[in-house]
């Protein structure tokens, strides 16, 4: 698969040489070098000890060309989507159907700021683009080295100095065809100074075809920006994600992002923060639900590089069958930041026998004047709050539920939008088994 | 109401009740004392239908009814509470979403629709006023970070809200200062009536001042050795347990 990919560069080079300068040209050519020098992680790499991608690599996939939408609006029907939409939120609107725009589903806006697409991005703004393009994601593995070869588009938005983005951004990346497909996404997001904004963001297939999306998000934070992020992943059982996500902080700063991953074939994620302002905070919240034979990573990293910064993460799970949880979040507290707080969380329960979690928390600190901690739990239900809730007439069943809900409920208690915390109890609620409105 | 016969109960190859009689009647309230480790709590959780004991030997009927095969939540509905000695902790799920769930649950198993929400409401404010509770309560964490006192109130409120004819109440009085004593007493009393029983499990004397009982028992090793009238608690609170275990040995 490796040799097609790099074809597959090589004969689109032209193309992406038309959108972009030479800078980024060689940029991409470069990450090409580093991906096939470092090829396809293996469990023998330190990073994916515990995760195969053997299985993803089987498929013939299709590989999209750049910039080049084969899926005309026709083909995708608003019907079908409608409901992976959040829609009792007024949202603007980033629609991808295999990587490419769709602008017939989408709702952009340049008026005061930019929620657009980095192919466009590309077009209007070439020098910012081309500034920030791969400038995080240089540092990333084998995965992130492809995506910034082969990637063209995806969500783009840029806010100037003190705005605030008046609602949020949804972005959409539909994948669908009659064969398995392989896709490439990217985002670019730069925060000004003071600068506010919120994304809802979903990989969703509608084809029973295997996919797989292998995406990178860059994102600029300047001082005293905010940004919310909110990553749905309950995509199809034959549809798999890879993704890296790398947000660099400025002063005072503040990120947060909540993963929730209950559907999907095979999930990895790699979020990373580099907090370079003192002051800055970065916030992750996981939740993660699976059963089957699904396989979800989460590998996160912190790198504290300046003083006073504060970073929480939290990452629940709950597995049953034969799924196959992976948590490793790293911190690095580096010698110059000082007066550092830094607070991990893991915490899993394992429904069955089969069902499997490989948590390692690692926190490396280079600083002397800290407060770092770190924790993780697995076990199962417990068996005394099952028997107390029974003795009050709940039925077993229901108060397994009620407890797994409970048990998930403050990885999405800071969800901001109540309809959106709601609607999300209830796909939790119901993904435990729990039929019946249950609020957090 | 409850007719416990000749039961006999066991955790591991430990024996714990050996050889329990029990008749409540409708409306009695019957205190169940003895000192530690003499099996109060393992005949209340026995009871209750929990699974960690083995029924030996004997009977537990309720109105008429074998419970003895029955799942807890089975037994719930044919109208039996347990008030936890240790209430437990459920992050995540609130006491309101508890209650109503519960509530609910029991109203299903009847037959009964779910109860309309603003009836519901009404009831909650009423029983949150009896254990002379904040509004605040209900949208806490159940027993999450409740002091002593707070979680047998709140047991007694779950009791309010789901009234059943056959409460059990498992050392209520331990952790609670004198204030909390007479609040929890006081909901108790207030749900005293003709066709709801209550066994009062207790160590001390000092609940009995103020849920007076109709029988007394005192429990020890694994059996009823001795049943009175309400002056017994009061006997053992002057002279303690030793000379009913002098008395046995």
């Amino acid at each position: 698969m490796m040799d097609r990919l790099s074809a597959h560069y090589w004969l689109n080079e032209k193309t992406y040489a038309a959108a972009s300068s030479d800078a980024v040209i060689a940029r991409r050519r470069e990450a090409l070098e580093r991906f096939e020098a470092m090829g396809f992680p293996t469990k023998r790499d330190e990073e994916w000890k515990y995760t195969s991608i053997k299985g993803l690599l089987k498929p013939a996939y299709k590989l999209v060309s750049p910039f080049a939408s084969e899926y005309s609006d026709e083909q995708v029907e608003f019907k079908d989507i409608k409901q992976y939409m959040v829609n009792d939120i007024d949202c603007y609107k980033v629609v991808f159907i295999n990587g490419c725009y769709s602008s017939w589903l989408s709702e952009t806006t340049h008026q005061g700021f930019d929620v657009c697409t980095v192919g466009s991005a590309w077009k209007k703004y070439p020098e910012i683009v081309d500034a920030h393009f791969a400038k995080l994601s240089s540092q990333g593995g084998a995965l992130s080295q492809l995506n910034t070869a082969l990637a063209w588009d995806g969500l783009y938005v840029r806010v100037p100095k003190g705005v605030i983005v008046d609602k949020p951004i949804q972005v959409l990346y539909f994948t669908t065809g009659s064969q398995p497909t392989f896709i490439s996404t990217r985002s670019l997001i730069i925060l000004e100074s003071g600068a506010h904004a919120e994304v809802i963001e979903r990989h969703q297939s509608i084809t029973k075809e295997g996919i797989w999306v292998n995406a990178v998000d860059e994102v600029f934070m300047d001082d005293n920006s905010s940004l919310h992020w909110v990553k749905l992943q309950h995509d199809r059982d034959s549809a798999s994600l890879t993704q890296h996500s790398i947000i660099e902080q400025g002063r005072d700063s503040r990120a947060t992002f909540h993963t929730i991953s209950t559907d999907g074939k095979l999930i990895r994620n790699n979020l990373d923060f580099r907090l370079t302002g003192t002051g800055a905070e970065a916030n992750m919240y996981g939740l993660t639900l699976a059963n089957g034979k699904q396989l979800i990573d989460h590998h996160t990293r912190v790198d504290h590089l300046a003083a006073h910064c504060l970073s929480r993460e939290n990452y629940k799970g709950i597995y049953d069958g034969k799924s196959h949880g992976v948590f490793n979040g790293k911190i690095m507290v580096h010698q110059d930041a000082q007066k550092t707080q830094a607070f991990q969380n893991n915490d899993s329960l394992l429904l069955s026998d089969k069902a499997r979690i490989d948590t390692k928390p690692q926190l490396e600190i280079f600083a002397d004047d800290v407060a770092c901690s770190h924790g993780c739990t697995v076990g199962q239900l417990d068996e005394e709050a099952l028997f107390y809730m029974r003795s009050r007439g709940i039925e077993e069943e229901t108060a397994r539920a009620m407890l797994m809900v409970g048990f998930a409920s403050d990885a999405i208690e800071g969800i901001q939008h109540p309809s959106l915390r709601a609607k999300l109890s209830r796909l939790i609620g119901l993904k435990l088994g729990l039929n019946m409105e249950f609020s957090v | 109401m409850l007719q416990i016969k000749n039961l006999h109960a066991s955790i591991g190859d430990r024996d714990i009740l050996k050889g329990i009689n029990l008749d409540v009647k409708p409306g009695e309230v019957h205190a169940i004392m003895g000192p530690n480790g003499s099996g109060k709590s393992t005949l209340a959780n026995v009871i209750a239908g929990r699974e960690d004991y083995t029924i030996t030997k004997g009977s537990i009927h309720m109105e008429g009814k074998d419970i003895m095969e029955m799942d807890p939540e089975l037994r719930a509905l044919q109208g039996l509470f347990l008030s936890f000695q240790y209430p437990i902790e459920i992050p995540g799920v609130t006491v309101s979403n508890f209650v109503k769930t519960a509530l609910n649950e029991l109203r299903k198993g009847r037959g009964e629709s779910a109860m309309d929400a603003s009836v519901m409401l009404k009831k909650m404010k009423a029983s949150l006023a009896l254990l002379e509770m904040d509004k605040g309560f209900l949208s806490r964490p159940l027993n999450e970070g409740f002091s002593g006192g707070e979680k047998k109130r709140n047991e007694i409120f779950q009791m309010a809200m789901l009234e059943p004819r056959l409460a059990i109440l498992d050392e209520t009085d331990s952790g609670l200062d004198i204030d909390a004593l007479r609040i929890v007493a006081n909901g108790v009393n207030a749900l005293r009536g003709s066709n709801r029983s209550f066994v009062v499990i207790t160590h001390y004397q000092r609940l009995l001042d103020h849920i007076v009982p109709d029988h007394v028992h005192v429990l020890y090793d694994g059996k009823i050795v001795k049943s009175g009238d309400k002056s017994l608690a009061m006997e053992l609170e002057a002279k303690g347990y030793d000379w009913i275990k002098k008395a046995q040995s």
